[in-house]
């Protein structure tokens, strides 16, 4: 395979893939075995546990379009800040500061589509110049995180923990404390409130958002090198990645999807919430550790982060729905974020490695 | 013999006031496996570093197929078909041995997604199986993180790395020190699988009778000079050590 000695660079290895005597691949057992090894089989077994609970205990309420509705609706926004922050994690790193991101791009958001008067009125080519904004800042937070990770070598807590401050303080300064309330009604109509179907159109962009996530992590390049930079950095390097330029990329996609995340609670809430995005950066960190992604990096997936954004939503919906205080939602979540981290070391302590 | 195919010339590197090698030479002919051995301290490690591009010298120079080369740093000593498997493997745990023979250099699927940068798996999973086997590695699980395999077949699988994409010279840096006796034997297999097939291999270790079994030729290095090189038939444990501890000084060449 190495004939070719004036072929410096090769581009491939001298090997030919025709594949001439492929060995058969494996089996759906062998995937099936494959599956049931995974986090992501067991905690969506804990999913459908629990929803089966609730539909046992109220047959006549919770298992409803209505419910069903309102519990992916609710979720929708949690779920794309999550997939972006299940890259950052894959990588090793960690990302706090996409609830403040989230709310510091609605904010901006929201003054540009105010900046021509009252926009409760105005059609789609402001809501689409509100919703650059939002990109572009959430990208702009997401590209200072990740150059401060890269270039200034600050631990990616520590760099976040500052972003989290800083977005949410310049939002505040930015806003005068002050919930901005006008939005164009075909935002809040639409994105915020119309249905696909019989689909939410939240739920539909957040389902799309986690699709083009999973393809991208597990199909792509890009997903590859997320993977192995996560599992060994420096293995990375060796074989001649950017790996900086890498990172820099995931904590910016990270920042993008957190904007894009603003833009859609700006257009369903109507307001820019100000005061309710403190526990968004936890929420999402939870569902993507509670989903099986390695908080050291180099495991992950995004169906395992969806299942993760649903577990809380579920237990939250029916909490209230058999009438338990909405407070033990929040012990009941932090119980199965435990757990699942433990499941997960227990398998990894397994015999197998 | 033929004319060297990687030469060392007179290379000088200092750390601060160490000097680690003094004018070191070293020389590697096409299709041998030669030795690269030293007491610790000697500057092997060094002279590895500047030859697989990690650290450059402070004088001296390297020739390549007869041409002066400047190996700036590991991706330009891989593009010019130079490879290094490090003593600690440098492999990605969490990703497959396909995965990982590809990592940095991936095959993208042809047409537009390929541009996008959808990768081609399957190609590079046939790609690996027929690497894999020419160097008689067997994984079972050839979809299994490497993270799940054996000691040796992580290091079989970090040397077929190299193997793919050299196509002048290999160093492996202490390849058998973390494995048992069995898998050592496997990976000497392999080492002398490179070597049939015409790449000539840079072995760096501490182990005596394993140099003696498997290399062709022995360049010994002591305090940052080359101090002997032995043909393997004519080398014994005696005179290793003998030029690795000073015993041959003033004798100059053995060869």
């Amino acid at each position: 395979m190495n004939s070719v000695p004036e072929d410096m660079a090769p581009p491939t290895p001298a090997v030919d893939t025709n594949g001439s005597q492929a060995p058969a691949e494996p089996s759906e057992g062998a995937l099936w075995r494959r599956l049931t090894k995974t986090n992501t089989a067991w905690i969506f077994l804990v999913l459908i546990l629990l929803v089966a609970f609730f539909s046992i205990l109220k047959p006549n309420n919770f298992p409803t379009e209505f419910n069903a509705r309102a519990i992916a609706t609710n979720a929708a926004v949690l779920l794309i800040i999550a997939v972006g922050e299940t890259f950052v994690i894959i990588t090793g790193g960690i990302d706090l500061s996409v609830g403040y991101v989230l709310l510091f791009s609605g904010v901006t958001a929201a003054q540009a589509m105010n900046a021509f008067g009252n926009p409760t009125d105005r059609g789609w080519d402001l809501i689409l110049l509100g919703l650059l904004v939002a990109l572009v800042s959430g990208l702009a937070w997401g590209t200072i995180n990740g150059v401060l990770v890269t270039k200034a070598k600050v631990p990616p807590l520590i760099v976040t923990l500052g972003t989290l401050g800083m977005a949410w303080g310049m939002a505040q300064i930015l806003s005068n404390g002050q919930d901005i309330r006008y939005i164009p009604s075909l935002l809040a109509s639409v994105v915020g409130a119309g249905r696909f179907f019989a689909i939410p159109w939240l739920v539909v962009i957040a389902a799309l958002v986690a699709a083009a996530g999973t393809i991208v992590l597990r199909m792509t390049r890009f997903g590859r090198y997320t993977f192995g930079v996560g599992s060994n950095e420096e293995a990375a390097r060796r074989a001649g990645i950017n790996v900086d330029r890498h990172l820099i990329k995931v904590y910016a996609l990270s920042g993008l999807l957190a904007g894009f995340g603003g833009f859609l609670a700006l257009a369903y809430f109507t307001t820019t919430t100000i005061s309710g995005h403190a526990n968004d950066n936890l929420n999402a960190i939870a569902a993507v550790v509670i989903g099986g992604t390695s908080l050291t990096g180099g495991i992950g997936t995004v169906v395992g982060t969806t299942i993760g954004v649903f577990i809380p939503a579920i237990l939250a919906s029916g909490f209230i729905i058999i009438g338990l205080q909405s407070f033990w939602q929040n012990v009941a979540v932090g119980a199965v974020l435990i757990a699942a981290v433990f499941v997960d070391q227990l398998r990894r302590r397994s015999p197998e490695r | 013999m033929a004319e060297p195919l990687l030469q060392a010339r007179g290379i000088v590197k200092h750390y601060g006031h160490v000097e680690a090698l003094r004018g070191a030479d070293f020389d590697v002919f096409p299709g041998e496996i030669v030795a690269l051995i030293g007491d610790n301290g000697a500057g092997k490690s060094t002279l590895v570093k500047i030859l697989s591009g990690t650290e450059q010298a402070d004088e001296g120079e390297i020739i390549l197929d007869g041409h002066d080369i400047q190996v700036s740093s590991p991706l330009e000593a891989q593009r010019l078909g130079i490879e290094t498997v490090y003593q600690d493997l440098a492999l990605a745990p969490d990703l497959d041995g396909a995965a990982n023979l590809y990592f940095g250099r991936e095959i993208v699927r042809r047409g537009p997604l390929g541009r996008l940068g959808f990768l081609d798996d399957d190609a590079m999973h046939a790609g690996a199986r027929k690497a894999f086997a020419e160097l008689g590695v067997d994984l079972q699980n050839a979809r299994s993180p490497v993270a799940n395999l054996s000691g040796g077949q992580r290091q079989s699988v970090a040397v077929a790395r190299s193997v793919a994409w050299a196509n002048k010279v290999i160093f492996l840096d202490e390849p058998t020190a973390a494995l048992g006796v069995v898998q050592t034997g496997r990976v000497l297999d392999v080492i002398r699988r490179i070597r049939d097939r015409g790449i000539p291999v840079v072995l760096i270790s501490h182990n005596m009778p394993q140099v003696l079994q498997v290399a062709d030729r022995i360049e010994v290095l002591r305090l940052g000079r080359r101090v002997a090189q032995f043909d393997a038939s004519a080398a014994t444990m005696e005179k290793l050590v003998a030029a690795m501890t000073g015993g041959l000084d003033g004798q100059g060449s053995a060869a």
